[in-house]
């Protein structure tokens, strides 16, 4: 493998405050050295990068790759692709795989498939419970030690407090987050969109902000209880920004995400029945977006997810109440943050990486997330400027349910690289 | 005089304007005359095929669009979902298009859920009306409300109406909301808080929790037929305490200041939401109601269809029977 001496971009790394322009230097697929006039060793290709952004790549805790199950809308190895054109070098891979990723043996297979993409990495997620049915826990312990780095019952809240807190207890064992798709089902009712102006005039059946917030409160409780790390996924509403506020301030062991789509749409994104604007937890309002993008601002909200969800066409193509929810996230989540966080001056550019890669790492207990020396090169070249419209059609994801198509973003990416191999680089 | 057209589709009220909605109400007058002759036919439709596409059970909606279809003289075919291939899997969209691959006009759609008439609208080329889309709209059920009131009250502008009883579920509300708001009624709304659509007062309607205040207040009450099923999932606690609370009896209208305009778009639950001897009281307009119903939809598919307005009089005019 050639070193790779990327001269003169902009060099942002948060794990070490570093944020100035500077020579970053690869070499066996590590990161050799950052620092200023750095001499390319023999034979290394140097790549002049000046007026762009050197990052270390970014992690999305929350993605659906299909594979098994639904292979048509996403495999292990199109997400993967999916995730490296979209900047990501690393993604954590949902449970609600067909069958259940609720074993070693499925966790596996998820890791098989990713080591053979040679694209980003792919982390599995284990299910809580077996079959994502809540009631019985799955094997945490042979999960983790096939691969798996977080457990969660996705779309499928765990209902029983008792069992929320088994799980909870049981992971510190391993030193695993329990991550929760925080609804009361029965509050929610079978809605489809959120419960307010919107839903009342399409005559969609709606979910109350409360359906979201009274879980966030429960899970908050429960961690302080047993002191397990609860992660909180794709946060929409004002009042779960409160609560989990007030639980950190209390030093309860909570970190939570907000998604593209939660701090870029509200719910008015669902007029004229545009399933691309369906997804759970649904699309709020004006008020709640704010809060996310406050608390992404103030660090209540510790990571930026995608909650990736990709779906075939066919599936999205039908009356609102029937189309699943979910759209696709990973090929425009970094010019909504830039567009929406940076350029509306929620973020500065280096606390967006943060959110995206750094924390995340952190957090969930990956490698990545700096580029120290001697750490893979997991690394992102973008250029913050660059203003692109999104295109479906030229997607990596084999699925284009997007709420976005046609929308002018700034902030493109050019080139990923993962453990020093380039998985992506711009057309 | 500028002429408002409806455009290809009939798929709510909200999005229409005043004009396109007072069109349809006078387009309506020439043809109510239609259905009192003995020979109830007109050829204004002569030679198009209509699709009564119905995926949602309904006796009085379809019969009445039966009617005014073939009182204008189209060829109609009634499809309804059970029995058909809907029961076999086939969507919305193929079951439209296979249709409309036999070459037909138009289509009447009725389907449990909201927006479907629209999604339908966009991927097929014939005209599409809205029979009743979930919880959404039912327009066609607003505007024979409208005209019916504007029989009575010879104009809807400053008329006080309060839509009675399961708001949250009712198509038949919102497209009444939109059509009478539009028009310049007054728009009130009443029943159980639980039966409340979130963010109602938002649609600029006023909101009162108790029924007497309601009464009070209006000159006409539009009474929705309270869903059995709500019961079971928990919106109301049982039938007997709603009549009681929210029931529209005669001793609670001979309280009223005045008298009110009794509406219902049926079918009704007597000793529900409404008690006989208003149903059937003299203030009931409720048979009217069917009655225009007929007259109203020839309006809606006459305008679709192409027909202009100022020429619906004329269009009566061969086949004309004993009548006038």
């Amino acid at each position: 493998m050639r070193p790779i001496l990327l001269s003169g971009g902009r060099v942002i790394d948060p794990s070490q405050e570093h944020d100035a322009v500077a020579d970053l230097l690869i070499v066996d697929g590590k990161v050799a050295a950052l620092g200023r006039n750095l001499a390319a060793p023999d034979g290394a290709e140097q790549v002049s990068v000046s007026g762009k952004v050197v990052a270390p790549g970014l992690i999305d805790l929350h993605v659906h790759l299909r594979e098994p199950g639904r292979e048509d809308a996403e495999t292990v190895a199109t997400g993967a692709r999916a995730a490296a054109a979209g900047g990501f070098t690393a993604v954590c891979a949902m449970p609600n795989t067909d069958p259940v990723t609720d074993n070693q043996a499925a966790v596996g297979f998820i890791v098989k498939q990713a080591t053979a993409a040679r694209a980003a990495r792919v982390y599995p997620i284990g299910a809580i419970s077996v079959g994502q049915r809540g009631e019985q826990l799955a094997e945490f312990g042979e999960m983790v030690g096939a691969g798996a780095v977080a457990v969660s019952d996705d779309g499928h809240p765990v209902v029983s407090s008792h069992l929320m807190r088994t799980a909870l207890d049981y992971a510190r064992s391993f030193g695993i987050p329990v991550a929760e798709h925080c609804e009361d089902p029965a509050l929610a009712q079978n809605g489809v969109m959120h419960a307010g102006i919107v839903s009342t005039r399409l005559g969609l059946r709606g979910i109350p902000a409360a359906a979201e917030e009274i879980m966030v409160a429960r899970n908050v409780l429960l961690a302080e209880l047993t002191g397990g790390h609860v992660h909180l996924c794709h946060i929409s509403t004002r009042g779960s920004v409160d609560l989990i506020r007030r639980g950190k301030e209390r030093g309860v062991n909570v970190t939570a995400e907000a998604t593209p789509h939660h701090f870029a749409l509200t719910h008015e994104a669902c007029e004229g029945y545009d399933t691309n604007a369906k997804m759970n937890p649904p699309l709020r309002t004006t008020a709640d977006v704010a809060a996310v993008r406050a608390g992404l601002r103030d660090g209540v909200l510790d990571v930026i997810a995608t909650d990736h969800a990709p779906h075939h066409y066919e599936a999205k193509e039908r009356e609102f109440d029937d189309a699943p929810f979910g759209v696709v996230g990973l090929e425009t989540a970094l010019g909504l943050g830039i567009t929406c966080l940076v350029e509306g001056g929620f973020l500065s550019l280096a606390q967006l990486v943060e959110r995206m890669s750094t924390t995340p790492a952190r957090i969930f207990h990956l490698p990545g997330g700096s580029l120290r020396a001697g750490m893979e090169a997991d690394v992102v070249v973008f250029d913050p400027d660059a203003p692109w419209v999104v295109e479906p059609e030229r997607f990596l994801s084999k699925s284009r349910n997007t709420p976005f198509a046609g929308r002018q973003l700034r902030g493109r990416v050019l080139l990923t690289l993962v453990g020093g191999n380039r998985v992506y680089a711009a057309p | 005089m500028t002429i408002a057209s409806l455009g290809k589709d009939l798929l709510g009220l909200e999005h229409l304007s005043r004009e396109q909605i007072q069109l349809i109400l006078d387009t309506a007058e020439p043809f109510k005359e239609v259905s009192e002759r003995p020979i109830k036919k007109v050829p204004a439709l002569r030679g198009k095929t209509i699709v009564n596409l119905f995926f949602e059970a309904s006796t009085r909606t379809r019969i009445s669009f039966e009617f005014a279809e073939k009182r204008l003289s189209a060829d109609t075919v009634n499809v309804a979902a059970q029995g058909s291939s809907v029961q076999k899997g086939e969507n919305l969209v193929d079951t439209a298009r296979n249709l409309e691959a036999m070459r037909i006009d138009m289509v009447v759609v009725r389907h449990p859920s909201s927006g479907a008439a629209k999604f339908l609208a966009e991927r097929i080329r014939s005209n599409v009306i809205n029979g009743g889309d979930g919880m959404h709209e039912h327009p066609t059920q607003a505007l024979l409300d409208m005209l019916t009131i504007r029989d009575r009250k010879h104009h809807l502008e400053g008329v006080k109406v309060c839509i009675c009883g399961d708001v949250a579920h009712s198509r038949v509300a919102r497209s009444n909301i939109w059509g009478l708001t539009k028009l310049g009624a007054e728009v009130a709304v009443c029943g159980p808080q639980s039966l409340m659509p979130a963010a109602v007062e938002e649609l600029g309607v006023t909101v009162f929790r108790r029924i007497d205040e309601a009464i009070e207040w209006a000159d006409v009450l539009n009474i929705l037929r309270l869903q059995l099923e709500r019961m079971k999932a928990g919106y109301i606690p049982s039938l007997r305490e709603y009549y009681r609370v929210f029931g529209v009896t005669l001793e609670r209208l001979e309280r009223a200041p005045h008298e009110l305009l009794i509406l219902h778009p049926g079918p009704m639950n007597r000793g529900v939401e409404i008690d006989s001897r208003v149903a059937d009281g003299p203030h009931s307009v409720i048979l009217d109601q069917v009655t225009n119903g007929v007259a109203v939809r020839m309006a809606v598919l006459y305008l679709l269809a192409g027909g202009r307005p100022e020429l619906a009089e004329a269009a009566k005019g061969v086949d004309r029977g004993g009548g006038a």
